[in-house]
């Protein structure tokens, strides 16, 4: 089984000094995923970036939730695009060099 | 060095509220905010330039200084001396102002502010945790090298950095190294290092993701006949046998001798020979009777 690396929200909000209730509604999005572990809200490590990110864009570019949904679903179709231009590209190479 | 113009960067004119100075900002920022575009140099270029001016204009100070001698910066004994002073009265009156936790680090503001406001950290007083700079940087890899797990060693900003490159990394692939970026400051986490491959291939043999594609000539003979050849792989030379009546290109599929499976040590893809059937040819006038007795005989 993996293990699982986990930080209290608690101390990520006091870290980076914002409202828990930012996360709460992160996770109501569904953006984000808490892990409940005796009544203390946690967040996977491998969240972390993510996480981060949001709060710019809440905190430092006064994006609102519902912009936050939106661009990260518009960075993911960036990424995944991006994954698809490299393997079109590839396979173009295949034909270029004949 | 060039006079930067913070106004015109920001698109507001020199009678701009505080307010004004916030709202073109945030606008920018939204526009070219690192995190909003991923591996677009332009856009980081840009936001720099706007951070910066932002960083002047957003501070009263600051934007007094820069209205006042701005564009006659390069003369500026006088507001040399100004500053100085200046900077001694802020070291001790400022109090923390805000800030991109993912914005510049000291190298990231231009000659002209590190000229008029010395250098990039002094006198903001910031305490304001600052995200390190993320590298990039670029691999030159033949498709032999990406065949096999190796290690290589990287200099970036002058420090080596040893790195495990996985057997199977794809033409274009980027891979991210955690806090070998740029360093942070006032405690800040470093930035990230970068990496994108390029993988040229110098061989006669295809790859399409995980699986290579090789055409193999094969004489008349064996084509008709059957029979056992040998062909090059990445991996050294391979036995085939060939069934007799073999047709011109015919694909046998080797399973398991492509290309390693990225990350997934000991899994590859699949290895697909094409056939191209070599007719004969400058054959004699005996040879071309031969062959005529062998079609007469079909």
């Amino acid at each position: 089984m993996q293990t699982k690396y986990l930080v209290a929200i608690d101390d990520f909000c006091a870290n980076h000094n914002i409202d828990i209730s930012f996360i709460s509604s992160l996770q109501q999005t569904g953006l984000i995923e808490i892990t409940t572990v005796e009544n203390s809200g946690f967040i996977a490590t491998d969240q972390l970036l993510e996480l981060e990110k949001y709060v710019r864009f809440y905190y430092e570019l006064d994006i609102n939730l519902e912009g936050i949904e939106t661009v990260s679903y518009l960075l993911q179709r960036i990424n995944a695009m991006q994954n698809e231009l490299n393997t079109l590209t590839n396979r173009l190479r295949i034909y270029e060099s004949e | 060095m060039d006079f930067v113009d913070y106004y015109k960067i920001l698109g507001i004119d020199k009678s701009a509220s505080p307010k004004d100075v916030k709202n073109a900002y945030r606008k920018l920022a939204r526009k070219y905010h690192p995190d909003l575009n991923p591996n677009n140099a332009d856009a980081k270029a840009n936001f720099q330039k706007i951070n910066e001016a932002n960083e002047v204009l957003s501070d009263p100070e600051k934007r007094k200084k820069y209205d006042q001698y701005g564009e006659n910066w390069q003369h500026g004994a006088e507001f040399e001396q100004q500053q100085q002073q200046q900077q001694q009265r802020a070291q001790s009156s400022r109090s923390r102002g805000g800030g991109f936790s993912d914005g510049p680090a000291g190298s990231d503001f231009s000659d002209f502010f590190e000229s008029m406001f010395g250098g990039a950290g002094a006198g903001r007083g910031r305490q304001a945790k600052y995200r390190g700079d993320d590298y990039t940087t670029e691999i030159h890899l033949e498709l032999i090298d990406a065949y096999k797990t190796h290690k290589q060693t990287l200099t970036v900003n002058g420090q080596n950095i040893r790195i495990t490159i996985p057997a199977g990394v794809e033409n274009g692939q980027t891979i991210k190294i955690t806090g070998h970026g740029g360093a942070g400051t006032n405690g800040g986490p470093n930035g990230d290092l970068y990496i994108s491959f390029s993988v040229a291939n110098h061989t006669s043999i295809k790859r399409l993701g995980n699986n290579l594609f090789e055409n193999v000539e094969l004489d008349f003979y064996t084509a008709v006949l059957g029979g056992e050849i040998t062909i090059d792989t990445l991996d050294g030379k391979v036995k085939l046998k060939v069934k007799p009546e073999t047709q011109n290109g015919t694909k046998v599929n080797l399973k398991g001798k492509g290309f390693p499976v990225y990350k997934n040590e000991g899994q590859f893809g699949d290895l697909q020979v094409t056939y191209n059937i070599k007719i004969p040819t400058n054959l004699t006038e005996k040879q071309k009777e031969l062959y005529r007795e062998l079609r007469d005989s079909l």
